[in-house]
């Protein structure tokens, strides 16, 4: 496998524009003439099919919900960064480039950040343009928050429901081009294997999820859009449909995957309330910025929290942080609280918990302007827990939310598959080693509204594929596979339900793969989870047939994925031999607690290569090289 | 808790249908009504019976994805609260309830409880959006947006084609989905060039899958995200002004 990122030469600033200037053209009149897949309907594979509709080409769009604008972006809540600098705190493009770099615990690659950075502020034109109704102050411009991992106020937030938004601008810039005969839109159809033909990818095989029917597509060109692998936890912030299918199938037909064990845990999440528990719901980090992080300072101290007074309470992150306080980032916030539980100073009936107390913002705000911040988070909280966040501090956890490890990509997005393109969540590219609060929007609609559309016509005037259908062996032997799979899924008629399964893999996942991770741990990982595989497919009972809707046996075969995947990412963990960011490697710390890099040795990319179902996965590596930002131990002191 | 459901059981647009009744043992106050039928579900497919098959995915109120009758109410007694938000501690041992898909001539049941709504793809598709190229737009802070007029917009943007407005209109008309996209990007400066072609449209398309509305209201108080009527007096004005003058002598 060769990893060549195919960064342009010359400054950072310049590499963007150059790369246009270079990038070859795909004739107007010839666009029309090109097949692309696009599979997933959230903000990077909304706004890609949509712009590459409407720049001529030919797409097929497809989601396994019912509509694409159902897609999983559309829970997101906080925000999307851009580098604006409407509030004259001195923000710039290469302060976000800075941040990100620094925030992703110096594992993302500079001249992609440094892209991401300068194409925020496009992002926000085009959908303020598309009618987002993002939050405006009195005089009529656009407002701003500042959000964990930043100093300077450069989130764009729509009330609470940024994604949806967002999303909901992409769908309709879609639903356009649907309109126009441009794009094709698949819904409830989900991708079972990718088809590589001569080493270039070609085309995908689907299964119908109302009419069970498994269908070969042909492309000139395939762009994964398809999320994150949070799900692997079982419990996480995600949609219950979220999964690694698409890119698990294309690691297995030769994509590199990269970093699998860099997960990101977010502070705030509602405490799990147990047994035949669902997911997990997000509270936005946007909250950090008025609610201050307390639990008890006496471990065991059961008294309702308004009983307890000022001088034993412990605001640990404003004590331990004090410039960045209850706002560090992500993996620093969840670790805390992990160690507070830890100690026994965990708050509510499950003693899983700290406290997020509003309690001095309202009383210096308000309520009025709290309930126009956070009004519909503060009801989703009471609808959930029954508890009154306006009067008694919310309870928070973390919870898995989102994965910046994914398919390796190159500078144009493309994987190791020559035209298999990945973008959004699914690639790993911009976020390192721990992802900054409000930068995936960011990177979603940078990949798909702005980079995608363009490399991609570099790749089909490159390349040239050439014609062909789908009686092609490679199509056939992949429809035979997933058909296949399907039987044996729904032969085993086992003891176990598919739920089941995966609740197991997701507590072994969370107890050895989650916020803290030892090398011993991480073996005896391996092994539970190989074991847990076997038993899958001796022991899973899937009811029904395929030529209906299925849903046990679409999760199930996610979760037969999940189980090889979860393999990967404890692998990963094991032979990452420092800390970084979300991966924090318990031998690896500073004296304070703070994760511990290893330069020397680790300041890469790990690309994992499928050497076959029998055989260990084979390890590449992507150096990565700071020119602009300095290698430095993070510190939010 | 224990509970009685009667679940409305089809195999398939083709099959007739009917309820069936079954007992949930052990369900929790701190359960999502989801999670109870979750529960209900490994019990069924442990028995070997097939599970009751049901739309949902981020489980938070957003998507729009689930939705379905609870004795004759879309999403269940709660306002402003849809199915997947609906906690078992506002039910009772020993409740009996029943469970029924959206019904509408515009939403065709696949199975279960799950129905197609891809109309309401088509009337978003008819003229739901501003049309505006990739690369195009002005600087964002170029244009500014009234705060009311912005904060009326997102009221009606926050709209997430769950369908429950169907479900409860006695004509299973879509006028309040219809409005809320309608009025979402009429009040904005940006809608204003497309503002009397897109009402026009859009309500040809809704007209072609859905009822008429008549101003009954149900949808309203049916709407998880209460989005007002006020949108549809708003939609019905404007389809007013782009009937009776030629285009050209619309502001
Ligand atoms: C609760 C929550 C809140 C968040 N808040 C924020 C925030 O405030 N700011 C921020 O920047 N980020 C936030 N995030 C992260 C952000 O929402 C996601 O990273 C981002 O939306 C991912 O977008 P995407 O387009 O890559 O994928 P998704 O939106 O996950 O879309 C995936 C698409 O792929 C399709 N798909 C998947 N697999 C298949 C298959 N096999 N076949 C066919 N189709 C398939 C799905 O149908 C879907 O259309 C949040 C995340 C969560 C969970
Ligand atoms: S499952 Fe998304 S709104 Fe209910």
């Amino acid at each position: 496998m060769e990893l060549n990122a195919r960064i342009p030469a010359g400054p950072i600033q310049q590499k963007w524009d150059n790369h246009r200037f270079n990038l070859k053209l795909v004739n107007p009149a010839n666009k029309r003439r090109h097949d692309i897949i696009v599979v997933g309907s959230g903000l990077a594979g909304a706004s890609a099919a949509a712009t590459m509709g409407e720049l001529g080409y030919k797409v097929h769009c497809f989601c396994f919900q019912d509509s694409p604008r159902r897609a999983h972006s559309i829970a997101a809540q906080g925000g999307i960064n851009a580098a604006k600098d409407y509030t004259n705190e001195g923000d710039s493009i290469w302060r976000l480039f800075y941040d990100t770099v620094k925030g992703g615990d110096y594992r993302a690659r500079e001249a992609n950040v440094y892209r991401l950075a300068q194409i925020s502020v496009n992002i926000i034109d085009q959908c303020v343009a598309q009618g987002v109704p993002f939050a405006r102050d009195y005089a009529g411009y656009l407002d701003n928050r500042s959000f964990g991992g930043a100093q300077v106020s450069r989130t764009f937030y729509a009330r609470g429901q940024t994604g949806q938004q967002l999303l909901l601008g992409a769908y309709q810039a879609l639903q356009r081009q649907v309109k126009l005969g441009n794009v094709k839109m698949y819904t409830r159809h989900e991708m079972l294997d990718l088809v590589v033909v001569d080493g270039a990818a070609r085309g995908i095989v689907t299964r119908d999820l109302v009419t069970g029917a498994i269908t070969s597509h042909v492309a000139d060109a395939v762009v994964l859009a398809t999320g994150g692998y949070s799900n692997v936890f079982y419990l996480s912030t995600n949609a219950r449909g979220c999964n690694a299918t698409a890119i698990w199938r294309a690691y297995k037909k030769g994509a590199g995957f990269a970093n699998p064990c860099f997960t990101q845990i977010h502070p705030t999440a509602i405490p799990p309330h147990g047994e035949g528990q669902s997911k997990l719901t997000l509270m936005s980090e946007s909250l950090r910025n008025d609610g201050r992080v307390w639990v008890p300072k006496t471990p065991g101290d059961k008294r309702p929290p308004n009983e307890i007074p000022e001088s034993e309470r412990d605001y640990y992150l404003e004590r331990l942080y004090p410039s960045f306080g209850n706002l560090v980032p992500r993996d620093v916030a969840s670790r805390r609280a992990k160690e507070m539980v830890d100690q026994g100073k965990g708050v509510g009936p499950s003693g899983i918990g700290v406290y997020l107390d509003f309690r001095d913002a309202i009383q210096r705000l308000g309520r009025t302007v709290i309930e126009e911040r956070y009004g519909n988070l503060f009801d989703m909280y009471m609808n959930i827990t029954g508890e009154n966040p306006y009067e008694v501090p919310m309870r928070i956890y973390p919870a898995p939310h989102y994965t910046m490890g994914g398919l390796w990509v190159d500078y144009n997005l493309m994987s190791t598959i020559p035209g298999l393109h990945v973008i959004g969540e699914a690639n790993f590219s911009d976020h390192g080693a721990n992802r900054l609060g409000a930068s995936a929007l960011m990177q979603g609609l940078a990949d798909g509204y702005f980079i995608i559309p363009l490399t991609i016509g570099d790749y089909l005037a490159t390349a040239r594929p050439a014609k062909l259908d789908a009686s092609h062996p490679a199509f056939r032997e992949a429809e035979a596979a997933v058909r296949e799979q399907t039987r044996r899924l729904l032969s085993i008629n086992g003891s176990r339900t598919v739920t089941e399964f995966h609740r197991e893999l997701g507590s072994i996942m969370w107890n050895y793969c989650g916020m803290a991770r030892t090398a011993q741990g991480l073996e005896k990982a391996l092994d539970l989870v190989r074991d847990l595989r076997q038993q899958f497919w001796e022991d899973v009972k899937v009811p029904g047939d395929s030529g209906n809707i299925n849903m046990e046996l679409e999760h199930a075969s996610r979760v037969a994925d999940f189980l090889e995947l979860g393999e990967l990412m404890c692998r990963d963990a094991l032979h990452r031999n420092e800390s970084a960011g979300g991966h924090f490697r318990e031998e690896y710390q500073t004296p304070e607690g703070e994760a511990k890099r290893n330069d020397e040795e680790f300041a890469y990319v790990a690309v994992w290569e499928y050497a076959g179902p029998d055989a260990p996965p084979v390890l590449h590596k992507e150096p990565l090289e700071f020119e602009y930002v300095h290698l430095a131990q993070r510190s939010y002191k | 808790m224990n509970l009685t459901l009667h679940v409305w059981r089809q195999n398939g647009p083709a099959d007739e249908g009917r309820f069936v009744t079954y007992r949930v043992e052990g369900a929790s106050a701190h359960m999502s009504f989801l999670e109870m039928l979750d529960h209900l579900n490994e019990q069924l497919i442990k028995k070997g019976e097939d599970p009751i098959a049901f739309d949902s995915d981020c489980r938070e109120g957003i998507c729009g994805m689930c939705g379905f009758m609870i004795n004759g109410e879309p999403h269940g007694p709660l306002p402003a609260t849809t199915v997947c938000q609906l906690h078992m501690r506002h039910y009772q041992d020993g409740d009996e309830l029943w469970l029924e898909p959206w019904r509408a001539a515009g939403f065709p049941v696949i199975k279960d409880l799950v129905v197609d709504r891809s109309a309401f793809d088509r009337i978003i598709a008819a003229g739901g959006y501003i049309s505006v190229r990739t690369g195009s737009a002005p600087e964002a802070n170029s244009t500014r947006v009234p705060k009311i007029n912005a904060d009326a917009a997102m009221d009606a943007a926050e709209c997430i084609a769950c369908g429950a407005c169907v479900a409860a209109c006695p004509n299973a008309s879509a006028m309040l989905f219809t409005a809320a996209k309608v009025a979402h990007l009429a009040l904005l400066p940006q809608g204003q060039p497309e503002r009397y072609l897109r009402v026009v449209e859009m309500v040809n398309q809704q007209d072609a899958d859905f009822g008429h509305c008549t101003n009954h209201g149900a949808c309203q108080n049916a709407c998880p995200k209460a989005i007002s009527t006020d949108y549809i007096a708003m939609l019905n004005g404007d389809l007013r002004r782009a009937k009776f003058r030629r285009p050209t002598d619309l502001d």
